[in-house]
């Protein structure tokens, strides 16, 4: 089958930083992939410049075979490519119906309250609609960040840190969630928690120095020599 | 539902205003109808968008001198004089955004400001025409609408309530729709906009079109209904003085253009009386806004007492 992305030579340098150098990536449809590598590794980065962001130096995305390298960030979403933040950004002052409305409505305003309450009940914050986001616990504003990622309906979700600051059993409900997008829904995964990569990847993709240092499976990445020695090792 | 009422009930209170003042207040309520229109054009750019212009003097000037110069020059009625207005204050609108939205902020700002001293001094440059800073008056014969007679005073409130009313409603649907959320949207987080799928740049450029609908149509209204367009009106007065309507009135809420339009009307009518540094006042007024109620009379009872006003 066809990759849903593929990057070849993508390449991102801030000054003498090679954030991202010479990355050939693929992405299988229908798969959870995760990205992992030690801090400062391009991890997010690299996906900045999968969704749009930033536009690389050279190389080039394809998305379905669809050369996007120098699609704006806005039109690559409506193609299907959503990321969810880092640090989480949401409407703080709008309502939580609002924030995902704004998702849904940006492919059609069809249904828009019916789609809403869906995308919301799905991650669980159903009953929240009338708050403003900015009141909500920080957990619920993740989920909020995610309902609005799924909201989009999307062919590719980008999570970046999704568990960052999720107590242990948000991120029980986190993975249940995750596991069930796929695969309607490929999702790529920059995530720290290695439980939570190991126990949902179907594929690994470890980036050091803004290379990439091995693929593979759990089984694989655990066993990898090199991987052990600059990341798992410790 | 009741938001709709509500504003309703404030039209049809205006409408019945006309019977309980005198003449000269009810000419007054006219002009802050029209000054109102000219708010509400603003309030979506700036309340609503996030687009805080120092330009819409140009939008009101243009829409003012495309009716006024199409009925001296080319000798039409008050109807197509305003449709030109309308049209004047959109096309400029789109032509400045398409330029000044390349940037934000501070640069926003300043670039609107230049392009409105430039159309001021474009204005003084053709004299001849414009009749520069002394202006000149529309032609009596153009001054009707429908038979009606716009120079007297029940046709014209009419007039200027006919035009605050569908600008009012029109308003309160834009911001309820779809777009207005987006409009907001943007005023609130651009980046989580754009990575929703939505081009901020268009968005933008679409809510600084219909601001200068609104703003052509309130400018092109003052030189149909009180019969003057000048250069004055495109000074840089008058791209604060909306801004501070709605600062007054609570930026980024539908009634807020009207309250504050009719508030600093009254405030300068009666410093005015008082003194000729009214300004003044206006300063003073601004100084305890900022103070005490940063959003507005409307934005702060809304904050604290009314959740659902628009």
């Amino acid at each position: 089958m066809a990759p849903l992305i593929e990057t070849r030579g993508l390449t991102l340098y801030f000054g003498g930083l090679k954030a991202v150098d010479g990355v050939d990536f693929s992405l299988n449809p229908g798969e959870i992939h995760a990205l992992i590598g030690p801090n400062g590794a391009g991890k997010t980065t690299f996906v900045s410049l999968l969704s749009g962001r930033r536009l690389p130096q050279s190389g080039t995305i394809r998305l379905a075979e669809e050369d996007i390298t120098h699609l704006p960030a806005h039109a690559r979403v409506r193609k299907g490519i959503a990321y969810t933040f880092q640090i989480t950004s949401i409407f703080p002052r709008l309502s939580v119906f609002d924030n995902v409305a704004l998702a849904v409505q940006s492919h059609g305003a069809r249904d828009l309250a019916a789609k809403t309450r869906a995308a919301l009940t799905r991650v669980g914050l159903q009953g929240l609609e009338e708050q403003e986001a900015q009141t909500l616990a920080y957990g619920h504003q993740r989920l909020l960040e995610l309902a609005m990622g799924l909201a989009l309906n999307p062919r590719l979700l980008i999570l970046d840190e999704p568990t960052q600051g999720l107590a242990a059993s948000e991120i029980e409900g986190f993975k249940a969630l995750v596991a069930s997008l796929v695969p309607q829904t490929t999702v790529l995964l920059i995530e720290h928690n290695m439980e939570v990569v190991m126990d949902l990847a179907t594929r690994i993709t470890v980036l050091n120095f803004g290379q990439i240092l091995a693929t593979g499976t759990p089984a694989e990445i655990r066993a990898n020599p090199a991987v052990q020695e600059a990341y798992l090792g410790a | 539902m009741k938001v709709w009422l509500l504003h309703l009930v404030l039209i049809a209170a205006l409408f019945a205003a006309q019977f309980l003042l005198s003449p000269y207040h009810a000419t007054n309520l006219a002009r802050i109808m029209v000054l109102a229109v000219f708010a509400m054009g603003y309030n979506l750019a700036f309340g609503y968008t996030g687009l805080l212009s120092l330009g819409h003097a140009l939008l009101f000037a243009a829409g003012m001198y495309a009716a006024g110069l199409s009925a001296q020059i080319l000798g039409l009625t008050a109807g197509p004089a305003l449709i030109l207005g309308i049209l004047g204050g959109g096309l400029l609108a789109a032509a400045v955004g398409l330029l000044a939205l390349r940037t934000a902020g501070v640069s926003f700002m300043i670039v609107t400001l230049m392009f409105a001293q430039a159309g001021y001094l474009t204005i003084l440059y053709f004299g001849a025409t414009t009749g520069g800073d002394e202006g000149f008056t529309l032609p009596a014969a153009s001054r009707s609408i429908a038979g009606f007679d716009l120079s007297t005073d029940t046709p014209r409130f009419l007039a200027a309530l006919a035009l605050f009313g569908a600008g009012l409603l029109a308003s309160l649907a834009i911001v309820r729709s779809p777009f207005g959320r987006t409009m907001v949207a943007i005023r609130e987080n651009e980046e989580r906009s754009r990575m929703l799928g939505y081009n901020p740049f268009a968005i933008k450029l679409a809510a600084l079109v219909i601001s200068g609908l609104y703003v052509g149509a309130a400018g092109a209204a003052y030189a149909l209904l009180f019969g003057y367009a000048g250069a004055s009106f495109a000074t840089i007065q008058y791209s604060i003085l909306p801004m501070l309507y709605v600062l007054l009135g609570g930026a980024g809420t539908t009634l807020g253009p009207f309250l504050g339009a009719a508030l600093m009307f009254a405030l300068i009518e009666a410093a005015s009386g008082l003194t000729s540094a009214y300004l003044f006042f206006v300063g003073a007024a601004l100084v305890a806004l900022v103070l005490f109620a940063p959003k507005g009379i409307l934005g702060t009872i809304r904050e604290r007492w009314v959740k659902w006003l628009p």
